[in-house]
């Protein structure tokens, strides 16, 4: 079973030289440790930057440069700013190669749930709606189930949609699986995880193949 | 040239009246009209609708106009910092508009650039396509989004000069320049005000057409939220 940074870890490996990506506040920021050697990302953040670099050193904090998690951040070599606007036509336009978010809960037919919960107070949606409407690759990081033992992925979403038809891959603490029009295939295991436990755990469709490999992380 | 200049933010924020609908700049407490919102507060108008990505924390930004109970109305992206927010939205004193970020951004745009209306396939689907016209483009669902109609914009620039050109620094940027020329009156506040001729056209985000009236704030705060550093 993985953690959160072996979550993380194993999304990293989906990411190819030159993409440019926005990464979702939670798990996802942690993918940002693990880029691949040899290859090269460039981070979007939706309030504007696009070239995003890791946290300042301690005394180098600038008020004028944050991510769209609000916390400090730098700039690499070839960054740029940018307007909320012109973020947003970098999204909606597709110019963005993969977006990586969280989930409450993921359906079978690509379904995403990730912004509120009736009954309890709702924050927005922030940029996800206009996220996972336009990409045209998103990969869900998040937990197989919730705090209660309950399946994430799903028939069909419980709670108020923040997408339809969206997701492309779910990566969890126990696998990864891709959405298909038949439902969630099974592509590999996380380490010492069986095809039962992931049966167990998943409500939605599962399609197993005859020979599920285990992931490889390094 | 035009001359932009008001005399601080009092001038600057002459004929706002109640129940009026504002446009405020900044991401979380980043680029935030900070001169502006005091003044707001100082006047103590109410009934304000404010169109505004987030709406502050307790303490600082738009949660010192909430304190006062001067918003009747947020129009925002995400909201999720702020107590007195949550407390006044739960009992029902304050009413809120949660719409996509992309979404809002553009409402601006549209409403800087003359359109009365956009389609976006952002929401659709879900709860925010509701009652909205929707239509297929090639294959792929859009919503019809309308542009925001507001009285007052108060943005905020690094540097600016007499003209009313802005020039903004780093993700302060956000917003503000989408508002500009989106409402009927445009406030720009800027850290630095500069003669005319002083910069560079070519170094302009904003042209001054799109600012009515312009001055140097004072006693910026700027606020971090979330401090996140490294070890050297």
């Amino acid at each position: 079973m993985l953690d959160k940074n072996g979550i993380a870890r194993r999304i990293a490996k989906e990411l190819e030289d030159g993409y440019f990506v926005n990464l979702g506040i939670g798990i996802p920021t942690l993918v940002a440790n693990y880029i691949p050697e040899g290859i090269e990302v460039e981070f979007q953040s939706e309030n504007g930057v696009l070239g995003m670099g890791p946290f300042p050193f301690e005394g180098e904090e600038d008020a004028d440069i944050i991510n769209a998690g609000k916390q400090t951040i730098t700039t690499m070599p070839g960054a740029s700013f940018f307007d909320s606007a012109t973020s947003f036509n970098m999204i909606r336009g597709q110019h963005v190669d993969l977006t990586i978010l969280g989930a409450m809960e993921v359906a079978e037919n690509g379904d995403i749930a990730n912004w509120k919960i009736p009954g309890k107070m709702v924050k927005g949606m922030g940029g996800a709606m206009d996220l996972v409407a336009s990409a045209e690759n998103i990969i869900v990081a998040m937990m197989h189930t919730n705090r209660a033992g309950a399946s994430k992925l799903l028939t069909r979403c419980s709670l108020p949609l923040t997408g339809v038809n969206c997701v492309k891959k779910v990566v969890t603490n126990l696998a990864v699986l891709e959405v298909t029009e038949d439902g969630f295939k099974l592509l590999e295991r996380a380490p010492g995880v069986s095809v039962e436990e992931i049966k167990n755990a998943t409500e939605g469709k599962l399609i197993v193949g005859d020979n599920v490999p285990e992931m490889i992380l390094d | 040239m035009i001359r932009k200049t008001v005399n601080g933010v009092e001038e600057a924020t002459k004929g706002i009246k109640d129940n009026m609908t504002f446009m405020l700049g900044g991401f979380g407490l980043c680029g935030i009209p900070e001169n502006a919102i005091a003044e707001l507060v100082r006047k103590n108008i109410n009934g304000l609708t404010c169109i505004s990505n987030n709406a502050g924390v307790d303490d600082f930004g738009l949660g010192l106009l909430l304190q006062q109970k001067q918003i009747k109305k947020m129009v925002s992206s995400y909201v999720g910092e702020n107590d007195e927010f949550e407390r006044q939205m739960l009992s029902g004193e304050l009413e809120v508009e949660l719409i996509p970020q992309g979404t809002l951004a553009e409402r601006c745009r549209a409403a800087q650039g003359g359109f009365p209306a956009f389609y976006t396939p952002a929401g659709y689907g879900t709860e925010v396509a509701e009652g909205k016209e929707t239509r297929e483009f090639n294959g792929k669902m859009y919503i019809l989004e309308k542009a925001f109609k507001a009285d007052f914009a108060f943005v905020k620039a690094w540097k600016g000069d007499e003209a009313g050109n802005l020039i903004f620094k780093g993700t302060a940027r956000n917003f503000n320049p989408c508002m500009c020329g989106a409402a009927k009156i445009t406030v720009a506040e800027v850290e630095e005000l500069v003669p005319a001729g002083t910069l560079d056209p070519d170094q302009v985000h904003i042209p001054g057409i799109f600012v009515q009236r312009i001055f140097q704030g004072k006693n910026y705060e700027k606020r971090i939220e979330q401090r996140t550093v490294r070890k050297r």
